[in-house]
């Protein structure tokens, strides 16, 4: 069990600031609205899960956070950096280097090895760490010049945690990462995202709809029908090894 | 419309930019195909109809007079059918306005106006009034030439004297389809023509009245013409009979042909190319684009739909992709057909082209077509297909990669991670790879293949007409002439050099193979007519014995140091045995050379000689042309710069459209293979390229990654294309030999730098294409999806 990383609510501490943010998606007749005025904040070193169903809005709010999608309204900083109207060339920029990301499907370069896999990150980041620290990080020291086609599903996905810390970044942004993994392979994966948040202070946002995975987390951000229904703060922080699902 | 119908539909239109692309391949290929094989066809029924209707001659003897009385005699050989005799004479014209010498060949037409043989057609106008002795008919190609029309005067040395003429009628003959000076190069049809005039009034102007000097006549089939053509020659033998030949041996069919044989195998060669080229690219390219839907064939065989539906489905994605460009290249090909016919028609000359398209040209183009690319299909269908639809479901396992060759050479730590992405790539499906270097080389040769022939036909000219023909006219006499002929030509104003020549028209023997044609006589050490063969080495001739163009050789069977039947066909109609002393590779003609002297040793005429070559002043030429057409003796002359126009606008402009064409058509296929490689690399690799712009990566990073690889694959097929271009080049002129010309394999470096900028070019495009759909990724919808 791990003590809350109580998150001051000193604005110096605030990494996103999200306000009434909407985003419709234009499908010719019919309009999608996914986003229908979310208010939230992230602090650094924190660690929040994103729940809800699907169609909830979790993904796109996670999409725009990153700089992957822009908003239809409202609006969003990052460290007082307006990302809403940020340029195609200043979100590239932002990803670069203050953004890692892990997917559900890992999204790893089947041509490179593991180690390179993460070097692909660390060579165009500003203030890297060893491509090998970063793979100790998540523990593949062993499996460092193996290609994707060679590790196991909870292994690539490890590489992409590791790929995605790399570049020390501000905060981690996680797409249903344990979604293709079998739950003992899931909370290795989910162990290595905590292990980063608590070593390194990375502020992360995990989505899921796994309500177990919940329990780790400082604070719970519950979406439904694109709005943030409810905001949940854990008192304690479970580790992932105690949670099942 | 049912669902899986409604998909085929919407997988086209998603893959437009690459079903464009196929288009432009399964175009380029079909139109070749289509155009060069119908306008063959259309030629060949053309000219079949044209000699069946107009009753072209099976045989032809020429003779100094004879009796009409031995028509009769001529008439009772056996298998003779129709004997025409006929009185024909060569003249110098006069044609206002026009400083340069003329010769027409006159041909009598009876008086009934109804030939039995070489009927002529009257495209405009009447025949000559046989009651009228001024009146005359000319070949179409003469009258374009000038601009005659009906009723235009044309003036004659008519058995020398002037006479001046009235054209009453423009025709064609089956005699004249190629309109050509006996023995010239090539043709001229500004200053050859052919005038067609009453028996009565040139019979009276030669003395020939209840005379003739030629007879042409028709056998019945199954006849055997050599034993026909004994028989005529010892029957015209003492009325001084110039050899009878066959139609074989007749220059305009001669000609024709061989032009047609040209055709044939060029309409065999690059067709043959072109579709399998178009055939081959179809298969890589549709395997490819199956295998980018295997996700949506596992899917549909989850659903329940079986392989044999599955096969269906495709297959009628792979119709719909290439129907477009099996009905444009249909289209096209008709249309260039029908152009490359209308070229042709303005060298040879028939009443009108019989445009014909033979059902089994499309049906062949479409087969081909549909199963190279089902092939392809039906290929990655099956590897598809192999895997359970739940496996092909699930999440794919990564692809394997190895570290590459490149790498373990120690290349490995230079490279920044995209660029090992590349050598990886490329590493990991060494097939596909050396496919698409393949493809693209092959697209690269065809270009090369078709664009050497502008190469090889100014080489030919060069050697031909500039470097082994150095003088500025040759002037023919009527009849050999003594050597002091020379001196009187070498006097006039403004010659600066003259050379001496002699031609004897000959028949060659050689066991039971026999060829018309001439010997040319050469003044030894020629400044002005240097033999040269292929490789611009002048031939030396021997003081005794002949040289042979390779070509003849080969076609009489004849070595170095055989003996050779050299049957004179004028004069003293002398049969000598003479040695055969070397074969030299020219690539013009087909002709035997003999030292001058030695030749009139064999003909033993003392030192007669055919003509002279001359070099003027350009400012006196005018007047020396005017002086040669008032010298009875001299019976034309051949102005070489008008030569070598005649060989590009006339020789060669059927051929050199005809490869421009094909050019034209091996550019969009290169232009289709790359950009297709292009879009298909796009699409296997877009998953890739998102994730890597999601983890930071700009725009230009990613295009490096992809267009990279393009750009090496593009810049690595060039070499082995230039290689492949060549083999082909090399083929093609071996197969192109003729009586026409050997086609040299000369290959300029333009052509290779056209074909290579091509691919670099399309490659430059294509890439520009693809970069600006990488600058478009939807980098959400990458993450959602596996591969």
């Amino acid at each position: 069990m791990t003590a809350q990383r109580n998150p001051s609510n000193n604005p110096e501490n605030v990494v996103f600031q999200v306000r009434d943010l909407a985003k419709i998606y234009d499908m010719g007749e019919v309009k999608v609205h996914a986003l229908r005025g979310a208010n939230l904040e992230l602090f650094s070193k924190e660690l929040i899960v994103l729940l809800g169903p699907s169609g909830s809005g979790k993904s796109t709010l996670l999409n725009i956070l990153g700089g992957l999608d822009t908003a239809t309204s409202g609006f969003v900083s990052y460290r007082g950096r307006n990302l809403t109207s940020a340029t195609e060339a200043e979100l590239t920029e932002y990803r670069r280097f203050h953004v890692g990301f892990v997917f559900q499907f890992y999204n790893l370069i089947p041509s490179l090895t593991a180690l390179e896999n993460v070097s692909v990150v660390t060579e165009i980041a500003g203030n890297p760490m060893k491509p090998e620290d970063a793979l100790a990080l998540v523990g593949l020291t062993e499996r460092l010049d193996h290609f994707p086609a060679q590790l196991s599903g909870g292994e690539q996905q490890r590489v992409a945690i590791a790929r995605a810390i790399s570049k020390n970044p501000e905060v981690l942004l996680c797409d249903e990462p344990t979604g293709a993994l079998d739950s003992q392979t899931g909370v290795v994966v989910l162990e290595a995202l905590e292990r980063v948040n608590r070593e390194l202070n990375t502020a992360t946002a995990i989505i899921t709809h796994n309500v177990d995975i919940a329990a780790m987390a400082d604070r719970v951000i519950h979406l439904s029908n694109g709005r943030i229904s409810e905001v949940t703060a854990n008192k304690v922080r479970k580790s992932p090894r105690e949670i099942k699902w | 419309m049912k669902a899986l119908d409604r998909k085929v539909w919407r997988d086209l239109w998603r893959m437009k930019g690459q079903v464009f692309a196929i288009t432009l391949v399964v175009m380029s290929g079909v139109a070749t195909f289509v155009m060069f094989i119908t306008t063959m066809h259309s030629l060949d029924l053309t000219r079949n109809r044209f000699y069946l209707d107009y009753n072209f001659a099976d045989a032809f003897v020429s003779l100094k007079r004879a009796p009409e009385s031995l028509k009769d005699k001529i008439k009772d050989v056996a298998g003779v059918n129709q004997v025409e005799t006929r009185v024909s004479a060569y003249v110098k014209l006069d044609v206002r306005g026009f400083s340069e010498p003329v010769t027409g060949h006159i041909i009598s037409v009876p008086d009934d106006g109804q030939s039995l043989v070489n009927r002529i057609y009257m495209r405009k106008g009447r025949l000559a009034d046989p009651a009228k002795d001024n009146e005359v008919v000319i070949s179409e190609t003469f009258a374009h030439a000038h601009g005659f029309n009906l009723g235009d005067p044309l003036a004659a040395v008519i058995n020398g004297k002037w006479k001046k003429l009235t054209i009453t009628g423009i025709a064609l003959s089956p005699e004249f389809v190629l309109v050509m000076r006996p023995f010239a190069m090539s043709p001229d049809f500004k200053r050859y023509g052919i005038l067609w005039m009453s028996r009565k009034a040139i019979s009276k102007a030669y003395n020939m009245e209840g005379a003739f000097n030629d007879v042409v006549l028709t056998l019945y089939p199954g006849t055997k013409v050599n034993d026909v053509l004994r028989e005529l020659d010892n029957i015209v033998d003492r009325y001084g009979g110039f050899g009878a030949f066959a139609r074989k041996d007749q220059i305009s069919h001669r000609l024709l042909n061989e032009e047609f044989n040209m055709l044939r195998n060029m309409a065999r060669i690059f067709p043959t190319i072109f579709i399998c080229v178009a055939a081959f690219l179809l298969n890589v390219v549709m395997s490819r684009t199956v295998n980018t839907q295997r996700e949506q064939i596992a899917a549909l065989k989850a659903f329940g739909y079986d392989n044999t539906a599955i096969v269906i489905h495709y297959g009628k994605l792979v119709v719909l992709i290439i129907s477009s460009g099996l009905l444009l290249g249909i289209a096209v090909g008709i249309w260039l057909g029908q152009i490359l016919g209308g070229i042709y028609m303005e060298i040879y000359r028939f009443p009108d082209l019989a445009f014909i398209l033979k059902p089994w040209v499309i049906v062949t183009a479409i087969m081909i077509s549909i199963l190279s690319a089902m092939a392809g299909t039906v290929h990655s269908l099956w590897r598809s297909a192999k895997q359970p639809p739940a496996e092909a479901m699930r999440p794919e396992p990564p692809a394997k990669y190895r570290v590459s060759l490149l790498e373990k050479a120690g290349i490995g730590p230079w490279l920044t991670q995209p660029s090992r992405i590349i050598v990886r790539n490329i590493g990991r499906k060494p097939i596909r790879t050396f496919l698409s270097i393949i493809g693209i080389a092959v697209a690269c040769a065809t270009m090369i293949s078709s664009g050497f022939f502008k190469d090889s036909v100014d080489h030919m000219v060069n050697v031909q007409f500039v470097l082994s023909q150095k003088e500025d006219m040759a002037v023919g006499f009527t009849e050999p002439t003594s050597y002091r002929a020379l001196y009187e030509l070498k006097e006039m104003e403004g010659v600066h050099y003259a050379e001496t020549f002699r031609t004897v028209p000959v028949r060659l023997k050689f066991g039971r193979s026999s060829y018309k044609t001439v010997i040319n006589g050469i003044e030894p050490d020629s400044r002005l007519h240097p033999l040269l063969d292929t490789n611009l080495k002048p031939v030396t001739l021997p003081q005794e014995g002949i040289v042979l163009n390779d070509y003849l050789g080969k076609m009489l069977g004849v070595k170095a140091g055989d003996m050779l039947t050299v049957e004179a066909l004028e004069g003293s109609k002398a049969i000598r045995q003479v040695q055969v002393i070397a074969l030299v590779r020219l690539y013009l003609g087909v002709m035997g050379y003999m030292d001058l002297k030695a030749l009139n040793r064999l003909m033993r005429e003392g030192d007669a000689v055919s003509g002279i070559y001359l070099t003027a002043d350009e400012r006196y030429q005018d007047k020396l042309y005017r002086s040669f057409v008032n010298m009875p003796r001299v019976s034309g002359t051949i102005v070489r710069k008008n030569e070598i126009s005649n060989f590009y606008d006339v020789q060669a402009k059927g051929m050199l459209f005809f490869t421009f064409i094909a050019t034209l058509m091996a550019g969009s296929i290169s232009i289709g293979v790359v950009y297709n490689n292009a879009r298909i690399a796009l699409s296997e690799r877009s998953r890739e390229l998102s994730s890597l712009r999601v983890l930071g990566y700009t725009r230009g990073e990613i295009s490096y990654i992809l267009l990279g690889e393009l750009a090496l694959i593009a810049l690595t097929a060039i070499p082995p294309g230039f290689l492949i271009g060549y083999g082909l080049c090399a083929y093609i002129t071996e197969i192109l030999q003729s009586d026409l010309f050997r086609i040299p394999l000369v290959i300029e470096l333009k052509t290779y730098s056209m074909a290579a900028a091509v691919v670099l070019v399309s490659a430059s495009v294509s890439g520009l294409i693809v970069r600006r759909k990488l600058d478009h990724l939807d980098l959400v919808e990458v993450l959602k999806t596996r591969e």
